[in-house]
């Protein structure tokens, strides 16, 4: 077993048990923050995938905004934090039916595939993975119009919460 | 390659020969050296800390017409260690109904969020921890985590002063970091690489006097992202006893004030990196890497200084005031700063450097005079409309 494996493991060890505390713990905040460190396992990932732009976006996005957001949400909107309800609901068979459908039908897939045996292959020395990537999403020929989309819609979020919170009565 | 040009190579590779001479595979021993170079730095940064409690104490005294600590030690220089003594040997109290492991975590992760930045903070040529092409946005994720440890020590520690010192406080650090990253932009542009080492490399001439506005903007966001004063909502002494940490006792206390003093000192250091040449000073740094790290540190200390400075003379804004300063004023400037920028860079892409450099120093002071006029003009016709038109009484005659 080669270190980048046993680092692979662990890490996906780790994501995975905190993704299930956070839905099995019955304190709201505390879920949050098992969240957070979801999202940290999966930014390491990136990075033992040489992907370090998206392992940094990734916790700037999502620890840095979304989780903070998650946390005042909750913090604002509920005097106690901890859920009393039943965990499940009746329809839990049909989710666990599903969950375990998705993973045979990803394991039937990828068993025919010979990716999963090669090693990648090392990155070439010079290439610039962020400017590479800056370079795709601006150039015409790949994905400048995705790119352009998601920002147009971002606009119109923003335009639209704005929108929401803006009283005309009051004028503030 | 003498140990006094490369001094942490020269030591890597001996004790690499030391390790692998145990009979330790190379792959073990390069990870151990690597584990070694982090204590190091941490060590040296945290010993750093100490004397820094002892400096701020000593810059504020002298803004305030005081001595400052003079009584352990010559000119009170062992004064930090009786601080720490004390802050060591204090009862170490957990309020009832705190939430135990979510109180306990937060000093480790204000600490780490600023000890990490360290990472990426090239002291000289050779001397870095990890050149990272996305340094700038690295800042920021660090910052983020900052951002969760106090949201945690306010919510855990299960009162209503420190939660709201808390909220108070991540208003301000999330706002901030919007004209924070877009000033990071910023060198980005100039240098070509988000990477610090490149960012100091082709600073030739410093970028303070490419985008003098731009540093003034970095400087405002981050004393914001400090949580200093003007902008110490967080603690608010006056009103909040002591803000997010009011809980916390002993050296858990002890963690967040001297995180906030090395998060200071840190950010002087990515004031003189950015803008400022970093470790560049006339060629000093061919000289001898050592000869770097004393012009980087020296740039960091005048930045220190400088936040210090702002922190002993101005009076705590008001929340409100503040959140649309940010974002009424401050943000919508740094974004017509980087699209001014932007243009200008295209536009003088092959022009000679003299030009290069007056056009951009010109549009950034454009930029500012501009603004500050709109901002003037609106704060005119509000204070009309509040007041009714200024009266112009003649007097004499």
């Amino acid at each position: 077993m080669t270190g980048e494996q046993i680092v692979f493991l662990v890490v996906a060890l780790f994501t995975l048990g905190s993704g299930f505390m956070v839905v099995t713990t019955r304190n709201l905040v505390h879920a949050a923050l098992w969240l957070v460190s979801t999202l940290f396992g999966v930014a390491v990932t990136y990075a033992v995938l040489d992907a370090a732009f998206l392992a940094v976006v990734q916790v700037v996005v999502y620890i840095g905004a979304i989780a903070i957001l998650f946390i005042f949400a909750v913090m604002l909107t509920r005097k106690d934090v901890r859920d009393q309800g039943p965990q499940m609901n009746k329809n839990w068979w049909f989710g666990a039916l599903l969950a375990v459908m998705t993973f045979g039908g990803l394991y039937f897939l990828l068993q025919g595939w010979s990716g999963l045996s090669k090693t990648a292959a090392a990155i070439p020395a010079g290439f610039d993975a962020v400017a590479e990537l800056g370079n795709e999403l601006v150039s015409p020929a790949a994905y400048v119009l995705p790119f352009e989309v998601a920002s147009v819609l971002l606009v119109a979020a923003l335009v639209g919460a704005v929108y929401v919170a803006f009283n005309p009565r009051s004028g503030k | 390659m003498s140990f006094w040009n490369d001094p942490l190579k020269v030591a890597a590779d001996w004790l690499l020969g030391v390790f692998t001479g145990w009979g330790m595979p190379e792959m073990a021993a390069n990870i151990l050296i690597g584990f070694l170079g982090v204590l190091l730095l941490i060590t040296v940064l945290m010993v750093l800390d100490i004397f820094l409690v002892w400096i701020e104490r000593k810059v504020v005294a002298r803004f305030q017409d005081r001595l400052g600590p003079n009584r352990v030690g010559p000119f009170g220089l062992i004064q930090p260690f009786a601080d720490i003594i004390k802050l060591i040997i204090k009862e170490d109290t957990t309020p009832g109904g705190a939430d135990k492991v979510v109180y306990n975590i937060a000093p480790m992760l204000s600490m780490m969020s600023v000890l990490i930045l360290w990472a990426i903070v090239p002291l000289a040529p050779t001397i870095l921890g990890v050149d990272l092409n996305i340094g700038a946005l690295y800042l920021i994720a660090a910052g983020a985590i900052g951002t969760l440890s106090i949201i945690m020590a306010g919510w855990s520690s299960n009162n209503k002063f420190a939660l709201i010192g808390a909220f108070r406080q991540v208003a301000v650090m999330v706002s901030f970091e919007v004209p924070m990253l877009t000033m990071l932009l910023i060198p980005t542009i100039f240098a070509g690489s988000m990477g610090m080492s490149t960012i100091i490399e082709k600073q030739d001439v410093w970028y303070v006097f490419l985008a003098p506005l731009a540093a003034v903007i970095f400087l405002i966001a981050a004393i914001a992202e400090l949580g200093r004063a003007p902008f110490d909502m967080a603690e608010g002494e006056s009103e909040l006893v002591s803000g997010f940490n009011i809980e916390y006792s002993g050296m858990k206390f002890g963690m967040f004030y001297a995180g906030e003093l090395l998060h200071a000192f840190t950010f002087g250091g990515f004031l003189a990196i950015l803008f400022f040449g970093g470790y560049r000073f006339f060629g000093l740094e061919q000289v001898s890497p050592f000869l770097a790290i004393a012009v980087i540190v020296f740039k960091a200390f005048i930045g220190y200084w400088i936040i210090m400075w702002v922190k002993y003379t101005l009076l705590r804004i008001r929340i409100d005031h503040m959140l649309a300063f940010n974002w009424k004023f401050l943000t919508p400037l740094a974004f017509s700063l980087l699209m001014v920028v932007a243009l200008m860079n295209a536009l003088l892409a092959n022009a000679p450097i003299w030009l290069y450099i007056s056009g951009m120093f010109l549009s950034n002071v454009a930029v500012a005079w501009a603004a500050l006029e709109i901002a003037r003009s609106v704060s005119r016709r509000e204070r009309e409309k509040v007041e009714g038109p200024k009266q112009v009484v003649e007097v004499g005659h």
